[in-house]
């Protein structure tokens, strides 16, 4: 089995979008909870800033994450020639 | 052979037509489940007494189960494994939902966050974003490797039985502890539901456990899951929603408890100056300080203090005081520690349970509330690891991972995790809310009101179980102060349907819900250990010529013994369960993720640093846990003090922030000091990176 440059090509854009999407999820995560109580006179929908984010915010963004990973991935497939059967 | 796909599904039936049948099926199903509450709703209206509607809620609920268990009964073993790699990504993810979604998640989470505030939403965060690195590291090119089991795959990517034996004694260790805990769950349900004996009640459980299980394997284990998850949802929403309507007039609650949270926030000020409030907690003071005392005065103290009650009770007696007095002195003498040492640990709980009650109101809104700037940097500083725990430990569970291997694609498997995610963010989005609505009714309708006048529900909670609701009239005044009352987390969910005052039919709701929850999550854990013993250990190890007849008998006989055994680890209540069950995920994450992650990512890695990977990183999160937790510190007797053993604050439920780093570094340095792994173990990692390739090898397990 031999790659071809197009395979490296669709494995390194597969490391470019999960860093890229991993560096979200970081910053969601841990930055916003580390910088909490500065965030904290933010209000949002009455919330303040970080409690928002850790009840809503961040669940919805990891929904839209892994939700756009796979609609990213599942087209480079298609246009690497390395999708599976087309039956749905 | 690189499309699973066509071959996967039964012949002459293409995927697409059994998702739409599946659709067909679950839309009648739920379709059904409605009306069938809505029978009892109005055969309650009609006079049947609530503990009928317990039963039937609870027969009907597991004989359901039983029937879609019987149904998918199989000898299969790739039907048996896998429920034959074509479950659609929707169902599978519902499934998943089902699968995640424990006893702990659906009863305990809005309680853990109604007494933790802002720092509880680490579960919430944890528990979901934990999913963005399974679908980024994992899912995709487990699914592609399609075998049965996570030792699987460690044993084929890192080649030798050795890898393999480790992955399967961590399995077990994680996926056990997490498996008491939910039969646990499934017996106290079941007594609050029946009335029967705990022991009886979780040998009951059992029994609704093995009918998803034990005939189908994960065939049958999927579609009773999923099965599971549309009325776990179900119970989980409606009295949420019922709430919100009836609190603000509108029906949503995700959109308007912001403003109900600053509402609660402006009462906590108010509370935390009230004088009656701080008369109360002035008393706890004294107790704690009392109990202080004793403690520095031992062992002296213990025999003074023993005296002291005696003499009470010889007083009492020769005064001939009323029964009730006599009786609370003997109870006094008799339940007094026996000795200095059994005195120390009684006064000590004694100190901090006062010392906890002697402060103002947690604020809920504010992040890591503490004494001291210092405190509130140690807080935050655990809230972070903790959630990397979490969220590690998700992504590296077997009995989540194992839920990716039954799509029929990549491309299912991805887009799978995204429907776990949403199915399990429908609960974890709402139970913020609720945790704020219930507090909000508790300063409101509970605080400040005389003892004549509670609320029904919170005179039935607190007749039925004090540890879930305990008010004591502590200065005497005839009215509830906040620092009188004394919750479990649990109530939170439990009382919900009658603080929005609904008929009894929806706490019967909750309560075939919060089943559903536990019987779901057990019969995932119970297949992943009794796979890794029957797949892994068995065929791949002992007996590798076994038909495959013989594969599924021994498979399901295992199941039997494995349950049997945690029924009855079960059934002592084993002490410090929801610990062990946080543990869990710091166990999976220091011995999984960082072996699998590197065994998909980089080549390099090999057979010795892998295993050696996991073995210092489970046995470094082992070695903080027993040096830090009180409960696992006398298990293993350590003498030396908490707090020399600490590193960096952090608390022992986190210890997995030492154990995968440390992992990873151990992996990387080992394999680099070791020979690359051969070629064919480099082709299996490219397999695994690509969907489809040409002339590409298979590796699917039969």
């Amino acid at each position: 089995m031999q790659l071809t440059e197009r395979h490296k090509e669709y494995w390194r854009k597969n490391l470019t979008i999960t860093a890229i999407l991993l560096f979200i999820w970081f910053v969601i995560t841990f930055v916003i909870g580390y910088y909490a109580r500065e965030l904290h006179e933010i209000t949002i929908l009455g919330f303040p800033f970080a409690f928002y984010m850790g009840a809503q915010g961040s669940l919805i963004l990891y929904v839209v994450i892994i939700g756009f990973y796979a609609w990213y991935m599942n087209r480079q497939d298609r246009i690497y020639g390395v999708h599976e059967g087309d039956e749905q | 052979m690189t499309n699973g796909r066509t071959s996967a599904a039964a012949p002459g039936y293409s995927q697409r037509a059994f998702t739409q049948q599946l659709k067909k099926y679950y839309t009648f199903y739920t379709g059904g489940f409605i009306a069938f509450v809505i029978i009892l709703a109005i055969a309650e209206q009609l006079g049947m007494p609530n503990r009928w509607i317990g039963y039937l809620f609870l027969l009907s609920t597991i004989l359901l189960y039983a029937v879609i268990g019987v149904m998918s009964r199989t000898a299969d073993i790739a039907e048996y494994y896998v429920a034959g790699r074509r479950v659609p990504a929707l169902f599978n993810g519902m499934a998943t939902g089902a699968d995640w979604m424990s006893a702990a998640s659906f009863i305990g989470m809005a309680g853990s966050l109604y007494l933790l505030g802002y720092d509880g939403l680490a579960f919430i965060m944890g528990w979901t974003g934990g999913y963005c690195l399974v679908a980024l590291f994992l899912a995709p090119y487990l699914r592609k490797f399609g075998q049965f089991t996570i030792p699987d795959f460690l044993g084929a990517r890192y080649g030798g039985h050795l890898p393999r034996t480790v992955g399967l004694v961590c399995a077990i260790l994680c996926s056990f502890t997490y498996v008491v805990a939910q039969i646990y769950g499934v017996g106290i349900i079941t007594t609050r539901m029946t009335g029967v004996d705990f022991q009886v009640g979780v040998f009951l459980g059992l029994a609704g456990i093995l009918v998803c299980s034990f005939l189908g394997g994960m065939r049958a284990v999927t579609w009773t899951q999923v099965a599971q998850y549309i009325i776990l949802i179900i119970a989980y929403l409606i009295p949420v929603v019922m709430l919100a309507y009836r609190n603000t007039g509108v029906p949503v609650p995700w959109a308007v408890y912001g403003y109900t949270l600053q509402k609660v926030t402006q009462k906590e000020q108010e509370l935390a100056k009230d004088p009656k409030e701080q008369e109360v907690r002035g008393i706890f003071k004294k107790r704690a300080d009392d109990a202080d005392a004793r403690l520095k005065g031992l062992p002296n103290s213990h025999a003074e203090e023993k005296a002291k009650v005696e003499k009470r009770l010889a007083d009492l007696r020769a005064a001939n005081a009323p029964a009730d007095q006599v009786r609370a002195a003997e109870d006094a003498v008799k339940s007094f520690p026996a000795s200095a040492e059994a005195a120390r640990t009684r006064w000590t709980a004694d100190k901090n349970a006062a010392a906890a009650r002697s402060g103002p109101p947690r604020p809920h809104a504010t992040e890591f509330p503490g004494a001291t700037e210092q405190a509130r940097d140690i807080a935050r500083k655990n809230f972070l690891a903790l959630i990397f725990c979490l969220m590690v430990g998700t992504a590296a569970l077997p009995h989540i991972l194992m839920r990716y291997y039954t799509t029929p694609s990549v491309r299912d498997a991805r887009v799978s995790v995204t429907w776990s995610l949403f199915f399990i963010f429908m609960l974890y989005f709402t139970a913020p809310a609720l945790a704020v609505q219930v507090k909000y009714e508790m300063y409101n309708a509970v605080v400040g009101t005389n003892f004549a006048d509670l609320p029904t529900w919170v005179k039935s909670w607190s007749a039925v179980d004090r540890t879930l609701l305990n008010i004591v009239d502590i200065n005497g005044d005839g009215i509830v102060q906040l620092a009188e009352i004394t919750i479990g987390g649990d109530i939170v969910v439990l009382a919900t349907p009658e603080i929005a005052k609904l008929p009894y039919v929806i706490s019967g709701l909750v309560a075939a819900g919060g089943l559903a929850a536990a019987l779901s999550t057990a019969d995932g854990l119970l297949l992943t250990i009794a796979n890794a013993l029957s797949h892994d250990l068995y065929y791949k190890m002992i007996n590798p010529n076994a038909s495959t007849k013989t594969r599924v008998t021994v498979a399901k006989f295992l199941l039997l013994f494995v349950a049997i055994a945690a029924a009855s680890v079960a059934s002592q209540k084993p002490a410090d369960i929801l610990f062990l069950v946080s543990a869990a995920f710091s166990f999976a994450a220091a011995s999984f993720f960082p072996a699998l992650v590197l065994g998909i990512f980089w080549k390099r890695a090999n057979k010795w640093g892998a295993t050696l990977g996991m073995l210092a990183g489970t046995i470094v999160t082992v070695y903080y846990m027993a040096m830090t937790q009180p409960w696992l510190r006398s298990v293993f007797s350590v003498k030396s003090s908490i707090a020399e053993n600490t590193w960096w604050d952090i608390n022992p439920i986190s210890a997995g922030i030492f154990g995968v780093p440390l992992g990873f570094a151990v992996i990387i340095i080992v394999s680099l000091l070791t020979p690359a792994p051969d070629q064919e173990t480099q082709e299996l990692v490219d397999h695994v990176r690509y969907p489809v390739l040409e002339g590409d090898i298979d590796t699917r397990g039969t």
